[in-house]
């Protein structure tokens, strides 16, 4: 794929893809054995792919084949949306997940068209390297003997000498290329070029580019993404491995055994609102040691804030604060006089940003060895808390607010087996529903309350809403090639403004002496797109003919 | 204080006055297309379109518009289609300075950069889009009689804008306050406004090329003409439109964790980005340089218009902001 800006007049920048099977004229036929045949497969097939043609019909099937991961709901996006999808077409969405439309970025298809562009453009922008290479030492062409049959042209007479008008046309022609060759019967012909930038631009840009896409493509192997839910009350969280991780997305050479270790203690959430709830400001007053700091044995934490758009940056990794959300605080006293108090996050369930959240505060009666005891006297606090309470028309909790202005929550505690000795893993948000449709957990109590308000179960057992603590949410990214893909867009831009800006095109002045004077031939043809030559072409045409010529005036 | 509403009041009546004044603008254009004489017409009745009944005796005097042949017989020195087109725009520059007051006005009034949601955006983006084809008009006047034709979409676009689209001043969500709003949304505002000229030029160089319908491509600027005009604009917005994009990425790294993470709108933009780039290398290939690079930049511009109003209000993605 080269963007061709010459107009290949004087000569095709690539030989057009032979017809396949075609010969090649000079070879004798007993030389085109088995061996010979496949060549020139080879050598057709690479042509053919290298053509521009070939890079254009690429350049389309690229645009069609990102138009699904735009139009179908993305899995890397928003797995919920697929969900729905599946729901909405049950039909439709099985096909579309054999064909990997949900997945359209990393799917074989999709790679298939971006590699053999990658592999068109490569193979057309080195050869024209070379040949750029070879050009920018060659001497303009020599003049065409007919200059009047050149797109631009122009003539006249002069009352000058031939040495006198060489004079001016070299003035004229400064910044130039040019070469001067003697024609028989004392002609002099001048040759001029300009505007070689044009090609260096192109190919500076389509180098970047080759360069921007390998940056990705370190990035995708080398780089990591993980969240992790950190509670905004002076808590820490440490990048050392995939372990202290919620989610951990890893690229294809990461194992999550080198992590750049550094740690974040998140001290405070603040998030301010407009009446109506919509976010105003968020920020996490943090404190961080970088990957120097615990090397080093440094205890001190480094003060620092995190806020949208101002992420950590430390060690070549980010954190940014990609959410938020409360953890309401519950205390429960067993009849025994022990207490134990949980505050674990529940998540957001509204889209709408009004901080409405689900979750389940899950706790166990200390002190019981015995474990079928244990299985039926688990507690867990599940319901809807709101960071601002009101009740809809039908009586549920709704959240008016996303900030703490009435903290609400609606629980439905629940005792008996909570699963947690199943030794399988289970959400921090639910409980398992196996469990609840096994009857052996069941609820004990309904309860709206507010914070200091408790709720005493049947046996005596006391659950109480002390308060609320904000959690943030962390992303963390590690990207080794981002630094590499903005130096190559930038210099592609610059590249790209180069060759697009930048005319190339030809001068040729013939000189011819005649009686008291000379006559002057000008030629001009522009070797770019018909981004318009004429009008510098005449410009200089006029600055050469025109001063000793006043016939026209 | 977050608004202020008696500021915020008088952008949204310059807004009404620059659709007004637009209007104003189209119909002279309009006429001025009407009036236009067919240059080479061989026979006079014949080249006189289908719709201008009325005006066709009178002005079946008066030489060929827009080629500007002196003597001709009117009081004025000026032909009717020369008069409509100066007046065209006139209201024209009229609009713009109205235009650019609603917006100033309603960064005053929000205290913030005006570029915050769908409503200011497409409204810059038709300032652009004028100001792109005055700026045009005044270095090539021949192709002015063209300008009804950019004129429409403009008109529709703002339209939608002031109606569909139209969204109380208001503050803007955390992750849009940021320098990069000023950088990035007015590189792809301006780099997409300038592109709508491009993309209306090759329709017309299509309709010019096939002499369909013949009674509109009869009074076009040359094919020729319209061509150039395609491929000079395209060149200049398109490493501004690739510009943009670079700094939205910068800024998606700063503000979504990531610099390109393939959202709906990054996916598309990444198309018509494409699309453009093809349109370019299209220029450059034998039988694709007239026609088919014609079709390739109409579908470019398609394509950023499918990413501004589709996108945004039916896939939802990250670019989905509160309120349209």
């Amino acid at each position: 794929m080269t963007s061709d800006m010459t107009s290949g007049v004087a000569r095709p920048p690539t030989a057009p893809p032979q017809p396949p099977g075609s010969p090649t004229g000079s070879e004798p036929p007993a030389r085109r054995d088995r061996f010979g045949g496949v060549a020139a497969f080879l050598r057709n097939t690479w042509r053919g792919l290298t053509s521009m043609r070939t890079a254009l019909v690429l350049l389309f099937l690229l645009a069609l084949a990102a138009m699904p991961g735009a139009l179908i709901p993305q899995r890397s996006l928003n797995e919920f949306l697929v969900d729905d999808f599946y729901a909405d077409y049950p039909t439709a969405a099985p096909i579309i997940e054999s064909l990997g439309g949900f997945e359209v970025f990393a799917s074989p298809w999709f790679a298939a068209i971006y590699l053999l562009l990658m592999i068109s453009l490569v193979g057309c922008v080195l050869p024209r390297s070379v040949e750029y290479w070879h050009s920018m030492r060659a001497a303009p062409v020599a003049t065409p003997r007919n200059l009047t049959r050149l797109p631009h042209h122009a003539e006249a007479d002069s009352a000058e000498s031939p040495d006198a008008v060489l004079e001016r046309t070299r003035r004229l022609l400064r910044g130039w290329r040019r070469v001067e060759r003697s024609e028989p019967g004392g002609v002099t012909a001048v040759s001029a070029e300009r505007g070689y930038l044009r090609e260096t631009g192109n190919l500076v840009f389509h180098l970047s580019l080759i360069g921007l896409l390998l940056g990705f493509a370190g990035g995708k192997l080398y780089g990591y993404e993980g969240d992790v839910i950190v509670r905004a009350d002076g808590a820490e969280f440490c990048n050392s491995s995939i372990l202290g991780y919620d989610t951990f997305r890893a690229g294809l050479r990461v194992d999550g055994t080198d992590l750049n270790e550094f740690c974040v203690r998140v001290d405070r959430f603040d998030g301010t609102w407009l009446p109506n709830g919509q976010p105003s400001t968020f920020g996490a007053q943090i404190g961080y040691q970088t990957g120097e700091d615990l090397a080093d044995g440094v205890t001190d934490w480094r003060p620092g804030e995190i806020t949208v758009n101002y992420p950590l940056r430390t060690d070549g990794d980010r954190a940014y604060l990609t959410g938020y959300g409360y953890a309401p605080e519950f205390t429960v006293t067993w009849p025994d006089g022990q207490s134990r108090t949980g505050g674990i996050q529940w998540r957001p369930v509204d889209q709408s940003g009004s901080q409405l959240s689900e979750g389940a505060t899950k706790f166990e009666q200390p002190g019981i060895t015995d474990a079928e005891l244990r299985r039926t006297t688990q507690l867990a606090v599940t319901g809807t808390f709101a960071p601002t309470g009101a009740v809809d028309a039908e009586g549920n909790l709704a959240s008016v607010h996303p900030d703490l202005r009435a903290p609400t929550a609606d629980v439905n505690i629940m005792r008996g087996d909570l699963g947690i000795d199943d030794g399988r893993g289970q959400s921090i948000f639910t409980v398992d529903q196996q469990k609840i449709d096994d009857g052996e957990l069941v609820t004990v109590a309904e309860e709206r309350l507010g914070v200091g308000d408790s709720v005493t179960l049947d046996d005596g057992t006391v659950v109480r809403f002390d308060g609320v603590t904000p959690w943030v949410n962390l992303q963390v990214g590690h990207d080794p090639g981002q630094i590499w893909v903005l130096v190559f867009s930038i210099v592609m831009v610059a590249g790209l403004a180069l060759s697009l800006s930048v005319k190339r095109r030809r001068l040729w002045v013939r000189i011819r002496p005649v009686d008291g004077g000379s006559r002057i031939q000008l030629g001009g043809l522009a070797r770019t797109d018909r981004a318009g030559y004429g009008e510098e072409f005449d410009r200089l045409g006029s600055e050469l003919l025109d001063p000793m010529d006043k016939k026209d005036g | 204080m977050l608004v202020d509403p008696i500021t915020s009041m008088w952008s949204d009546r310059l807004f009404q006055a620059t659709l007004v004044v637009l209007l104003l603008a189209m119909i002279f254009t309009s006429l001025e297309y009407a009036a236009t004489r067919v240059a080479r017409a061989p026979r006079r009745r014949a080249a006189v379109g289908a719709g201008d009944g009325g005006a066709d005796a009178e002005i079946s005097d008066t030489p060929d518009g827009a080629e500007g042949a002196p003597g001709d017989g009117s009081r004025t020195g000026r032909t009717r289609a020369d008069r409509y087109g100066r007046i065209g725009i006139s209201l024209m520059i009229l609009a713009v300075v109205l235009h650019a007051g609603s917006i100033v006005l309603r960064g005053l009034a929000t205290y913030r950069w005006p570029l915050g949601n769908m409503y200011e955006f497409t409204s810059a983006l038709c300032l652009m889009a004028v100001g792109a084809w005055l700026v045009l008009v005044r270095k090539h006047p021949p192709l002015r009689p063209a300008g009804v034709f950019v004129l429409t979409p403009i008109l529709l676009l703002m339209f939608i804008t002031g109606t569909v689209l139209y969204a109380e001043a208001a503050p803007v969500v955390p992750a849009l306050q940021s320098y990069w709003i000023i950088i990035h949304v007015t590189t792809i505002t301006l780099a997409s406004g300038m592109l709508l000229v491009p993309g209306v030029a090759s329709l017309l160089f299509l309709m010019k090329r096939n002499e369909r319908p013949a009674a509109l491509a009869a009074k076009l600027p040359g094919a020729e003409a319209l061509d150039r005009l395609a491929y000079r604009v395209t060149v200049l917005a398109f490493p501004l439109y690739t510009f943009g994009i670079i700094t939205g990425a910068v800024w998606a790294e700063a503000a979504w964790g990531r610099f390109w993470g393939w959202d709906p709108k990054e996916t598309v933009a990444f198309v018509a980005w494409v699309l453009y780039a093809a349109y370019l290398h299209a220029r450059a290939t034998a039988g694709w340089r007239t026609s088919r690079a014609a079709w390739i930049n109409s579908a470019g511009f398609a394509t950023i218009v499918f990413n501004l109003f589709f996108i945004n209000m039916v896939v939802a993605g990250l670019h989905s902001y509160a309120g349209v």
